[in-house]
């Protein structure tokens, strides 16, 4: 295509009047605030009170306080690793490559939840285990799960908020009394959630407990069809119910013991088939019991670490680093746990960090 | 005819107007996921191969640039202005190739899968480090705010002879085509004028 121009395009155009040439003046800088502008509000700066990872991540450090190098939320932790053996039962489901019959290596985290790296192991305190799958195509998928059947908060701004109801006040040392019940009044699907939670007895230790997956996800075979799906590991250890809390790192040192007389830890991952009604978006609500759980494999982990040798400790287990046929479902947690996590490896990446409150010399014993 | 165009060659300006589209994106995108919580996952999504499109195109177009007849500066532009303007262009070439790269690496250092689509995705460039990762992280925003500032003054400088030297610069890299005969018209007004026009 072609226009024509009026008039030679390079020779001196008439002289611009004093108010012309500011007018013109005055439409640069208008067109450049624009631009400033539309980039100011997609960066957040005219919004300032709207929660962003980074604000989440400072409420992380105003309940915990900053320790250098550690994950901001289940800071303490024991490293582990293994493999996953798959049946093959996952092919129909996921046309994810660690589903194929076969074994994939995987490394993992054990952790308490909260933000203190020397908290002292609780029998209701948060148990988490995060795991990397690497099977042999390259990619990678991580998962971070909790001994809990559904999250007590549906949205991310609700997760804040029982986050600051926990901070302690600075005179006290101790939350405000009156906080929680204030969150939980406005959140009766929390109040819920916690029942659900209350009901499911806890065990004794990390080596018997189950792992939820929390989130829901979606599942894509080879054939192209989607179901949505949730996850848990059953442990093969049988359950016993938690006993009085011991020391202050009981819970890890139970655990390692375990892992020294039984060589190796191991746990089913089974898949939960979401029906059509079964809500995707809400991690608060737990799916109907009688819904059909695959087992597509069985977890080994034959050896625990202290976070200063092992390899999860560079791992960010955000659980948005999904292979091809696993995605993410539309709770809004999913994307929020990714940015959030994401700014806190950001954050301890660049710190050098303090020795682990669970040692090598403490992984050691009772070899 | 003459042997000065008055505009870039039709690929040049294909090029020119992709990637303007595709960094201002990119720029958007950037400040956007680094605030956001609910979108935070799709934005990255798109942030990543897009980087990776831009790194790719930005070589073809290095590659183009070198190889294409370029039109000459206006007669309006003086010395300094054109050893700025080319200043300039390699700086952007630069930062839409270094930006990509450190952004590949620093996702590398901190074993981040950068996928493309599918199962497709690219290899890790760097070891696993996360003290690495960090400062390539730090390194991506500073890259990032100076592309942003790099990319407002080639605006502005644009703005400017536009609407107050009205020496029609914009027209050599117009999407659309400039007639051949005024361009040649054009040329030899310019040519046969030794020093620069300066607007009054």
């Amino acid at each position: 295509m072609s226009i024509t121009v009026n008039g030679p395009v390079r020779t001196a155009p008439p002289r611009l009047a004093i108010g012309g040439a500011l007018a013109r003046f005055a439409l640069i800088g208008v067109i450049l605030a624009a631009v400033l502008g539309i980039y100011a509000y997609l960066g957040g700066w005219l919004t300032p009170h709207e929660l962003t990872p980074s604000r989440f991540v400072d409420g992380f450090e105003q309940v915990a306080g900053v320790h250098p190098g550690f994950r901001r939320n289940h800071a303490k932790g024991l490293g582990a690793s293994g493999f996953f053996d798959s049946n093959g039962n996952g092919v129909r489901l996921s046309k994810a490559a660690v589903f194929r019959p076969g074994r994939v290596p995987v490394i993992g985290r054990f952790s308490l939840g909260g933000g203190q790296p020397d908290a002292a192991d609780a029998p209701n305190a948060v148990r988490g285990l995060g795991l990397q799958f690497s099977p042999a195509d390259g990619e990678l998928w991580r998962t971070a799960m909790i001994n809990r059947p559904v999250f007590p908060v549906r949205t991310p701004e609700a997760f804040y908020e029982q986050l600051l109801a926990s901070k302690p006040d600075p005179k006290t040392g101790k939350p405000d009394p009156a906080a929680m019940p204030a969150f939980l009044k406005r959140h009766p699907e929390s109040v819920a959630a916690n029942k659900v939670i209350e009901g499911e007895p806890v065990s004794s230790g990390f080596e018997n407990s189950r792992f939820y997956g929390l989130n829901a996800f979606r599942f894509t075979n080879a054939a192209g069809e989607t179901i949505p799906v949730r996850w848990l590991m059953r442990p093969e250890l049988p359950f016993e119910a938690a006993a009085a809390p011991g020391d202050k790192n009981y819970l890890f040192d139970a655990l390692i013991t375990a892992m020294h007389r039984e060589h190796a830890l191991r746990w089913h991952l089974r898949v939960i088939i979401g029906q059509p009604g079964d809500p995707t978006n809400d991690a608060t609500i737990p799916w109907p019991e009688e819904r059909e759980q695959v087992d597509v494999g069985t977890l080994t982990l034959d050896r625990v670490e202290s976070e200063e040798t092992s390899a999860a400790t560079d791992i960010n287990f955000d659980p948005l680093v999904l292979p091809d046929g696993i995605a993410p479902s539309d709770d809004p947690l999913l994307s929020a746990r990714s940015a959030v996590y994401s700014q806190s490896y950001t954050r301890r990446a660049g710190e050098t960090k303090t020795p682990s409150a669970i040692t090598p010399a403490d992984v050691r014993k009772g070899e | 005819m003459s042997n000065q165009r008055t505009q870039f060659t039709v690929l040049m300006r294909v090029l020119h107007w992709t990637m303007a589209a595709m960094v201002l994106t990119m720029l958007g995108l950037g400040v956007a996921m680094v605030a956001s919580l609910g979108d935070y996952h799709l934005l990255v999504s798109i942030h990543r191969p897009l980087g990776v499109a831009i790194l790719v195109l930005v070589v073809v177009r290095f590659v183009v640039r070198r190889l294409s007849p370029l039109p000459p500066f206006p007669p309006t532009m003086s010395r300094l202005e054109r050893l700025a303007a080319e200043a300039s262009e390699y700086t952007l070439y630069g930062l839409m190739t270094a930006l990509p790269l450190v952004g590949w690496g620093m996702l590398s250092a901190a074993r981040y899968p950068i996928v493309l689509y599918g199962p497709l995705q690219l290899p890790f460039i760097l070891p696993q480090n996360p003290m690495l990762y960090a400062v390539l992280r730090k390194t991506h925003t500073v890259l990032a705010y100076l592309l942003f500032l790099t990319f407002l003054a080639h605006f502005s400088a644009i703005l400017f002879h536009t609407l107050i030297v009205r020496d029609g610069i914009l027209k050599r890299m117009a999407p659309w085509n400039i007639r051949p005969r005024e361009a040649a018209a054009t040329d030899s007004a310019a040519v046969h004028k030794p020093d620069p026009i300066i607007a009054q």
